[in-house]
């Protein structure tokens, strides 16, 4: 007997080997369930807290453990892919082809609709990518059900539509027209005409926070939410008219490129940017962000696009050849950009950085106005001047769902209880910022940090603003005489220039060294020792 | 050419009939949830916020005693019943559901100052300032009578009489012995007229007495000279003894760990103690303004409520300094005695305005029947409150409490008295050769030494 017992615990020591590359395989995904680092306890020194932190970290280390195992075994689907072999390239590979060989539902997703009157098409897709919103230049705006491929509502408003977005769900959508943005319902009634934002070249909407984000002709971003329909946030950007605005779905983070090759980031609590990036020595064409937060891809107009790292703001990647009107990111992280008729699919190859995956050359009239991969699908779609496409890349989409976050499969019942889940957890807007990791960090305790003196003098000219716009009261008999009236508004301008001292203050020290310095050099070389020095 | 793409058929994901359940797929991947963290610090915010707006700790009043109440005691066979006596010898049973006297028990002379009951929850036993120690039967509660006028009133079973004024009374658990302290601590049969066996100790009055659920033969006690003593039955002194600087009103024992009490003290602290090792308090709990009147804890060991002077009820945990909870209300006055109810839903107070008062020991818990969903957010609720309720937002919420202003006042008089004296130690022993000036721990800070 007892030599039977030991040759079961020698057994158990070694594992066959396919056992072994299962549990590196089980290590790789717990990584990933682990959300970053453990604590360190060492510097613990309270006896009862370490042991509850130890337990705790022990329950982390158990579920993610248990989130890689049902990952491994328990997920529905699996990710679509691509392969060739031997002298055969992914990107020669025409859709075509690629309709011969897949399985019926799948190619019921490869189509182009035609529509050559109503000019180039903006897309857009909820979350859960089973409702696409079209919107033509012309005025047409159509919103379509993906998954039975029903119109359910297509009008006609008449004038330019240059941006699409939807909300928080199907039932509302944003329409950036000629004059005003309007909000629609689903079944195309007005709702709301946005007139405070002007006329709107980019519409983008923040789902965490329900905030309705827009860069205007003038090139002034506004954050409204549409819960209770306040204007969070109007910022002068102060660089000029802008096209190009995409939202980091990591952070919330709303990156403008502007004409002189600068990306900028902007929160909506804040006046000044968050981040400036010189990334081209022309204009900015195109943004996209990854969906893990961390890569972002601009293309300027000198035929370049750049992979940048947004931990370290580095560029990691060019791609030389081309210059791509519009961008996007799909969840497994397949980058598509398109130019002219010509729609390229780049892949990220296990760590050798982008390269050719796929493309789609279309006709020649067909100019391309965006591409957007459909989420939780392997296709992207790509709306053109004469219509929309809609084509098959495998190994872009996610193929397993979480019910709770978003599902194509929703009854209204659930859409209606999800719609009160999302209120709920509805974020302020200060939750925006570069590392949301931070929310619900311990801070170092730190004196209260002072604002940049950028900042500053960005919300001074804020003040100085109000207090110019400030509406005089007309005075009657005799006392509205137009100098008073003039000393008054100059007194509210300087009051308003009172409340930020800090600037003055070292306005007034640059100013007296200055001068100082001036005497210093006037005076002849035997009396300069006796030049005050400070 | 290998070639895969997603495609999913209706039928795998949605459900066959209107009568299954809608089905549901799960990807905990974490790229999927963008904030999560935010997402969760607001859904904890949401969760602290909730619970204050159901807070609503108080469910009712039981009237009908004349006069202040002395001293309560729980059934332990019987979850609704609750026997309570007040400073004019009346003793009555409740029925805590319908909150009305169930059965009452006349005779006593002068104050009842102890009830008991024993553990098969037959006989009660009380006695007070008249003397007089007296055995009731318990009447046991039948369906058929739900007649809420009839209110009925017994006969004593017995009465044993003692030459001196009796203060406290416990039944020990499993046996048929019970104790009571006046001038002595005397241990009583039920059958025998005469105490079975009498301990002296000085020349003060015992104050209170309890036994141990773990060891039926070990009970402590307090006395007004300041002490707490341990006793065995079996021996023929005290075990145990503890001098602390001020008196300890009443005594409990922790049902789960029956080695630890935890003694309400006059200073308005109460002291946990180690029953084996008595040099220096486990934990002193420290949050109340006037003497700690009662102590009484929960079946689950985690937490004790205590009924103090100042007019307030507070529940502390078993292991930390500060009350999780305070109850009060502007017409409860001096509370003189705590009972926790023994399904560890209810606290039941008895104060000097003659009233009983049901309160719930989780102030936002939802009483009643909970389907497993609700339970089940209750609990995730409750866990990511936790999670974040050491950040600043979450933890002004958690923490506020409406506290009266009497004692408000006073504890910010403490404050500032304790702040003033610490400042001026620290500064002493900064002044002072390294080693000379020692800072006592709080824990031995009000024991002045260990007998025997």
């Amino acid at each position: 007997m007892e030599v039977a017992l030991e040759d079961n615990n020698l057994m158990e020591k070694v594992l066959p080997p396919d056992e072994q590359e299962i549990d590196v395989e089980l290590e790789a995904k717990e990584k990933k369930y682990l959300r970053g680092e453990g604590a360190n306890l060492e510097s613990v020194k309270d006896k009862k807290l370490k042991t509850q932190l130890a337990s705790r970290e022990k329950l982390y280390g158990k579920s993610a453990k248990a989130a890689a195992k049902i990952e491994k075994w328990l997920l529905p689907a699996s990710a679509g892919y691509l392969e060739t072999d031997g002298l055969e390239k992914t990107w020669r590979i025409k859709q075509t082809d690629i309709a011969k060989e897949v399985d019926l539902l799948s190619s019921r997703n490869q189509y182009d609709i035609v529509l050559p009157d109503f000019g180039p098409y903006n897309l857009d897709f909820t979350a859960s990518g089973r409702h696409m919103l079209a919107g033509g230049r012309k005025g047409h705006l159509a919103l379509v059900d993906m998954m039975n491929m029903n119109l359910i509502k297509e009008i006609h408003v008449r004038e330019t539509v240059r941006d699409v977005a939807f909300l928080h769900n199907d039932q509302f959508f944003a329409a950036a027209q000629k004059k005003y943005s309007y909000i629609y319902a689903r079944d195309g009634t007005e709702i709301h005409c946005l007139k405070e934002r002007g006329p709107v070249a980019r519409l983008r909407f923040l789902k965490n926070h329900f905030l309705l984000a827009s860069v205007n002709k003038i090139g002034q971003l506004h954050y409204q939410d549409v819960t209770y329909g306040d204007m969070v946030a109007s910022i002068r950007t102060g660089k000029g008219r802008t096209d190009v605005m995409e939202v980091n779905p990591y952070n919330g983070v709303v990156a403008l490129g502007h004409s002189g090759g600068t990306v900028t980031m902007w929160k909506p609590t804040s006046q000044a940017p968050l981040v400036q990036m010189q990334c081209h020595p022309g204009p900015v064409s195109a943004v996209a962000f990854h969906p893990n937060g961390h890569l972002m891809a601009t293309s300027g107009k000198e035929r370049k696009v750049k992979i940048w790292d947004l931990r370290k703001f580095e560029e990691v990647q060019t791609i030389h050849g081309f210059h791509a009107k519009t961008l996007s990111f799909s969840q497994k992280g397949l980058l598509a950009a398109g130019t002219g008729s010509f729609v390229q699919i780049l892949g990220d190859s296990s760590g050798g950085g982008y390269s050719r995956y796929m493309s789609h050359p279309m006709v020649k009239g067909y100019q391309v106005e965006k591409v957007m991969f459909r989420p939780y699908e392997d296709v992207l779609g790509i709306g053109h001047s004469m219509g929309w496409s809609s084509v098959l890349i495998p190994g872009s989409g996610e193929p397993n769902f979480d019910s709770w976050v978003a599902n194509p499969f929703e009854t209204s019942k659930q859409r209606r209880e999800k719609e009160v889940h999302l209120l709920l957890d509805k974020l302020p807007p200060e939750t925006i910022m570069l590392d949301p990791s931070k929310i619900g960090a311990m801070r170092p305790s730190r004196r209260k940090e002072k604002p940049t003196r950028g900042e500053i003098e960005a919300e001074k000219e804020v003040a100085i603003e109000a207090a110019k716009s400030v509406e005089m009261k007309k005075k009657t008999k005799g006392r509205n005489k137009p100098s008073k009236r003039t000393k008054k508004k100059k007194e509210l301008v300087e009051n308003a220039k009172k409340t930020f001292p800090e600037l003055e203050e070292k306005n007034i020290a640059g100013k007296k060294r200055r001068i100082g310095e001036d005497a210093a050099a006037e005076l002849p070389t035997s009396l300069k020792r006796f030049a005050r020095k400070n | 050419m290998r070639i895969k793409t997603i495609s999913r058929s209706v039928d795998e994901f949605t459900r066959e009939r209107s009568q299954d359940l809608q089905r549901v797929f799960h990807n905990f991947d974490p790229s999927l949830r963008p904030m999560e963290k935010a997402v969760e610090y607001q859904r904890a915010l949401t969760a602290a916020k909730l619970e204050k707006i159901f807070a609503r700790p108080f469910v009712g009043a039981m009237d009908g005693h004349r006069d202040g109440i002395s001293c309560m005691a729980k059934n332990p066979n019987y979850l609704k019943g609750i026997f309570s006596a007040s400073m004019d010898g009346d003793i009555r049973l409740w029925d805590i559901a319908t909150r009305r006297t169930v059965c009452q028990f006349p005779g006593h002379q002068g104050a009842v100052r102890g009830l008991t009951v024993s553990t098969d929850g037959n006989v009660l036993v009380s006695c007070g300032t008249d003397c007089n120690v007296r055995l009731w039967s318990v009447p046991r509660p039948s369906l058929e009578d739900s007649d809420l006028s009839s209110e009925k009133s017994t006969e004593p079973s017995a009465v044993y009489t003692c030459k001196n004024a009796l203060l406290a009374v416990d039944h020990q658990f499993e046996g048929d012995l019970f104790a009571t302290a006046g001038a002595q601590l005397d241990i009583w049969n039920h059958n025998r007229s005469q105490p079975v066996q009498s301990f002296t100790s000085g020349s003060h009055s015992v104050i209170s007495v309890r036994f141990n659920p773990g060891e039926p033969d070990i009970l402590a006690t307090s006395s007004g000279d300041n002490h707490i003593s341990i006793y065995d039955i079996r021996m023929s002194s005290a075990a145990r003894k503890i001098l602390m600087r001020t008196k300890t009103n009443s005594i409990a024992w922790n049902p789960m760990e029956p080695m630890n009490f935890t003694a309400a003290n006059e200073d308005g602290n109460c002291y946990s103690f180690d029953g084996r090792k008595n040099e220096e308090a486990k934990c002193v709990h420290k949050d109340h303004v006037s003497a700690v009147m009662d102590i009484d804890f929960s079946p689950t060991g985690r937490e004790f409520v205590t009924g103090s002077y100042d007019r307030s009820v507070r529940i502390f945990p078993y292991n930390g300094g500060h009350s999780r909870e305070i109850y009060h209300t502007k017409r409860m006055q001096r509370v003189f005695c705590v009972k926790y109810s023994s399904d560890a839903t209810y606290v039941i107070s008895g104060s000097d305005d003659t009233n009983l008062r049901l309160w719930k020991a989780k102030a936002s818990e939802q009483l009643g029947v909970i389907l497993p969903r609700e339970q089940k957010k209750h609990e995730y609720n409750e866990a990511v409150k936790n999670r974040y309720k050491h950040l600043p937002e979450i933890k002004r919420i958690v923490r506020h409490r409406h506290l009266p202003k009497p004692i408000y006042k006073a504890k910010a008089e403490s404050r500032a008295m304790n702040d003033a004296k610490r400042r001026k130690d620290e500064r002493r022993k900064a002044h002072s050769a390294p080693g000379t000036v020692v800072t006592e721990s709080h824990r031995t800070r009000r024991i002045i030494k260990e007998v025997e």
